[in-house]
């Protein structure tokens, strides 16, 4: 089976989906991504899904809930690169991504990260976006 | 008595083409300024020639059997080029409807019919003819909600301009009452714009939105939603003091999203969010505020 590799860069993890996910991919990649930060004890995560053309309520709800996990590890996650469709099929598929925070690239999201690492005293899911 | 029409219009073909040319040519609702008499001949002409070859098969009431479907084509035409010249509808139909006289005085003149024969033939060619000109303005009327569909089509491209305010900031002041096509439209020239452009804030301007009730704040929190989850913040602006009435009567929450009252403060929160760099950039080009 195909896997969705993760690398290693620093302190912080980078997770790019180049394929259309399915969702035992989807789940394989939860189960491999949990370990590896506990693992190296990553300090953040990035999630790029800029290649991601179609998602269904599943792959959105995963994507949340592999963020919060994340974040229940210590390493809070950035997804980053959403395609404008994307974004607008989960809209209306009124799935809740509450506590996924975005960024339009994969810059950002680092840049991101780093601030987190930056002040670590802060929750970096609570603080959100304003 | 469909062999006496077609006899009629066969035999006494150019005493109708003719009484029917300057019926049309003196009549009121003649439009000499739109259409010249040589032109008005050769449709004439045409149509005449169809319907002749149409009645001979026989058929006088179902217009929609094939044999009628060249005198149909020959009509559709007709009907859409009046239509794109500026005639009005009834002044489409009347080029059918002003063939009966000539048909029906050629039929009283070809005599040696029985009356009751000639009655029915009569009445035969009017419900024929009346059929054929309303055809003319269902096809008129086809033609016009074509061309009022194609404008509202091209009215939701005009009305949602997504323009660059600064680096990094993008703005769309919105126009009009917001439906779910429309939104539809807006939320993906936005989100594509954010993309193209790299931006991080986008401010929603509705200073020209008429109402906001309930679906719309519902369309626009899906907008912002769908921003969010790409990595861009809304903030939204050009909220009347009615509408912010109205928002709070309806009880929609919009706490999750900044708002501002005017576009010019939601672009001094855009620049403060967006930190020095805008800042200085301002500065540095010295660009009134």
């Amino acid at each position: 089976m195909e896997k969705i590799p993760i690398l290693k860069m620093g302190d912080f993890l980078l997770v790019t989906i180049q394929v259309d996910m399915h969702d035992q991919m989807a789940a394989a990649l939860q189960d491999d991504l949990t370990s590896k930060i506990a693992q190296v004890n990553a300090k953040g995560v990035l999630i790029d899904i800029s290649s991601l053309d179609i998602v269904d309520s599943f792959i959105g709800r995963m994507l949340a809930n592999t963020s919060t996990m994340a974040r229940v590890l210590g390493a809070p996650s950035v997804v980053v690169g959403m395609q404008p469709a994307v974004a607008i099929t989960l809209v209306e598929l009124g799935v809740n991504l509450g506590g996924m925070r975005t960024a339009l690239n994969v810059e950002r999201g680092m840049a991101i990260l780093r601030r987190d690492g930056d002040n670590p005293d802060l929750d970096g899911a609570a603080r959100g976006h304003d | 008595m469909t062999t006496s029409i077609t006899k009629v219009l066969l035999n006494r073909r150019n005493d109708i083409f003719q009484e029917w040319l300057q019926q049309q040519l003196s009549a009121p609702t003649r439009r000499a300024d739109l259409i010249s008499e040589a032109e008005l001949r050769t449709e004439s002409d045409s149509f005449l020639t169809a319907l002749t070859g149409a009645v001979r098969a026989g058929n006088l009431s179902d217009i929609r059997a094939p044999e009628y479907k060249p005198v149909l084509e020959i009509l559709a035409r007709f009907s859409r080029s009046r239509g794109i010249q500026g005639f009005s509808p009834s002044e489409t139909a009347t080029f059918v409807f002003s063939l009966k006289q000539p048909i029906l005085s050629a039929l009283r003149k070809s005599g040696g019919n029985e009356s009751t024969e000639l009655v029915e033939d009569m009445w035969a060619v009017n419900v024929l003819l009346d059929k054929l000109g309303l055809y003319t303005t269902e096809v008129y009327q086809e033609f016009r909600e074509g061309v009022i569909r194609r404008q509202q089509e091209e009215m939701l491209e005009l009305s949602t301009p997504v323009v660059q305010l600064w680096e990094g900031i993008v703005a769309l002041p919105l126009i009009g009452t917001l439906d779910s096509t429309r939104t539809n439209v807006v939320m993906e020239g936005l989100l594509q714009k954010i993309v193209e452009t790299g931006s991080e804030l986008a401010i929603i301007d509705i200073t020209g939105v008429p109402t906001v009730d309930t679906l719309v704040a519902q369309h626009l929190l899906k907008t912002v939603a769908a921003a969010r989850l790409m990595g861009a913040d809304c903030i939204i602006s050009g909220i009347r003091p009615q509408i912010a009435q109205t928002m709070v009567h309806l009880q929609i929450d919009l706490s999750a999203v900044t708002t501002r009252a005017t576009m010019a403060e939601a672009l001094r929160f855009a620049f403060r969010r967006s930190g020095s760099l805008a800042l200085e950039d301002s500065r540095r080009s010295s660009t009134p505020k």
